[in-house]
């Protein structure tokens, strides 16, 4: 099992509880992200992945347990700070989520709205963004003209604008052709050496943790059934591990 | 033995929803004063509102003055008092009917819509996207359509009624050869401002409770694509509801107030 004992995780998760009436989705979850790391989290379908992410963005509140991002309790921070602590976590929506109703250069401006820059910076950072992601052809178009993979891109640019020392994907590549699905995982490969972010990565897809991973997680009746590199668990004996790479 | 009183889950689920409705108001009337301010897109808001309405509200006074006036001249020529038209006319439609038609029309138009838009960038994360890029999308999106409803229905109101009364003059100038300046002259007389200032003022509720209702239950959109139909639908119904209910009380306080 691959561990940095040395190093202070970016992002780290301690027994993490979260029911809905008798449901018990997170029974105690736990993880670390470290710098550069590329961790991957499979489970399946109503595992708890999703609700995992959502608390750990705020958009859903825990039962029990402490989330730290960058050393921050998010659990402490005002509104205003947590605000701020997000502007440091870049996320790809599983659907995209592009606004429908702005074009591709206004979903990249919508999160700088908060930082008062000048149109000129504002303009390069789009650019740079659309750049990484080789779309910027697209500047102008709505999110109804482009194509699945097309918008994931998009989303991706969004992602990364603020340069965001950690980036969450949710499903990457669900949705997606296999060729598509591949230009997305390579874009993610390129984006993770170039800007030099962690990324946490929840998804089905056993190709994209083979290429992403550094280090897995198993979700599985909402605690972290295993850990280790793809390799570890993919020749493991127990049935369970077993069943995600079949 | 106790005996213990059931009070009905439909009864429990309506007093829950007009709870979580007064939060969401308290919320609005908290991020309405607080910086950022949402100037572009209240304009954007604004003119969505306001002028892609104008032709639904302006077809809609017009046939409103047109069919009030046709239905009431009968009775009014029993009791020979057609000269008395313009005065019923512009006092009914400046009161009551004008602001009550125009206000249920807007709420299919614009409660509807901000119910089915919000609602649907609900269910496809739009709105979580907005909320993990640490922008408040409270304010960006609930705040400034409140706002755009509440400012613009006043002007639709007064723009439905001026439209009703022309198409009123137009059957007095057909029917009663009664011209254009003369049909006025009886409007603007008949009119107090008793009469005009309690229904302007009634329309700023009426786009409040529009706006509120539609982003309420857009924004609290669940259940999928299933979820975007109800929160559209409900949107109209439970603000065709309210409105009777600011109708009467506003009808009510005008009475103890300007003596109507």
């Amino acid at each position: 099992m691959t561990t940095n004992n040395n190093i202070a995780p970016i992002l780290k998760i301690k027994d993490l509880r979260k029911s809905f009436g008798e449901n018990h989705v997170l029974n105690g979850f736990s993880m670390e992200l470290f710098e550069g790391e590329n961790l991957v989290i499979m489970g399946k379908s109503g595992s708890g992945k999703s609700v995992m992410i959502k608390c750990l963005m705020g958009l859903m509140q825990a039962d029990s347990g402490n989330i730290e991002i960058m050393g921050k309790d998010i659990t402490k921070l005002s509104r205003n700070e947590f605000d701020v602590l997000r502007t440091e976590i870049g996320f790809l929506f599983q659907g995209s989520a592009l606004y429908d109703s702005m074009t591709v250069r206004e979903n990249l401006e919508f999160p700088l709205r908060k930082h008062k820059r000048k149109f000129e910076d504002i303009n390069k950072m789009v650019l740079k963004a659309l750049e990484s992601v080789g779309l910027t052809d697209a500047i102008d178009l709505m999110p109804e003209e482009l194509s699945g993979g097309m918008k994931r891109r998009v989303a991706l640019a969004r992602a990364i604008i603020l340069l965001p020392k950690i980036i969450i994907y949710d499903e990457p590549t669900t949705g997606l052709d296999p060729i598509t699905a591949k230009e997305i995982i390579e874009l993610m490969k390129e984006i993770q050496q170039k800007y030099g972010s962690s990324s946490l990565i929840i998804t089905h897809d056993v190709d994209c943790a083979r290429v992403i991973s550094n280090r897995m997680i198993l979700l599985i009746d909402g605690i972290n059934y295993a850990e280790g590199s793809f390799e570890e668990l993919s020749s493991s004996k127990d049935k369970k591990i077993q069943a995600f790479f079949k | 033995m106790k005996n213990s009183i059931q009070i009905p889950k439909s009864i429990k689920t309506f007093f829950i929803e007009i709870g979580e409705l007064s939060y969401f108001a308290n919320r609005f009337f908290k991020e309405v004063f607080t910086r950022p301010f949402e100037f572009k897109e209240l304009l954007r808001q604004c003119y969505n509102m306001g002028n892609r309405s104008l032709l639904l509200v302006g077809v809609t006074g017009f046939i409103l003055g047109l069919v009030f006036t046709l239905q009431s001249r009968p009775t009014l020529m029993e009791f020979g008092a057609e000269s008395w038209m313009p005065s019923m006319v512009s006092i009914s439609i400046v009161r009551e009917i004008g602001p009550v038609i125009i206000a249920l029309i807007c709420a299919g138009r614009i409660g509807s819509g901000i119910g089915a838009e919000l609602g649907s960038m609900r269910v496809t994360e739009q709105i979580d996207a907005m909320e993990v890029s640490g922008t408040n999308p409270f304010k960006y999106l609930v705040v400034t359509r409140i706002l755009a409803a509440t400012l613009m229905l006043p002007l639709l109101i007064i723009f439905g009624d001026a439209v009703a009364l022309y198409g009123s003059a137009i059957v007095e100038n057909l029917k009663g050869d009664v011209s254009y300046m003369l049909y006025f002259n009886k409007v603007f007389n008949a009119l107090k401002f008793s009469d005009v200032i309690p229904a302007t003022g009634k329309s700023f509720f009426f786009g409040f409770a529009i706006g509120l209702v539609g982003c309420f239950k857009g924004y609290n959109c669940k259940k999928g694509t299933v979820g975007v139909g109800e929160a559209s639908n409900s949107a109209v119904v439970y603000t065709s509801m309210l409105l009777f209910v600011i109708d009467f009380i506003a009808v009510f306080l005008a009475d103890i107030f300007f003596e109507i």
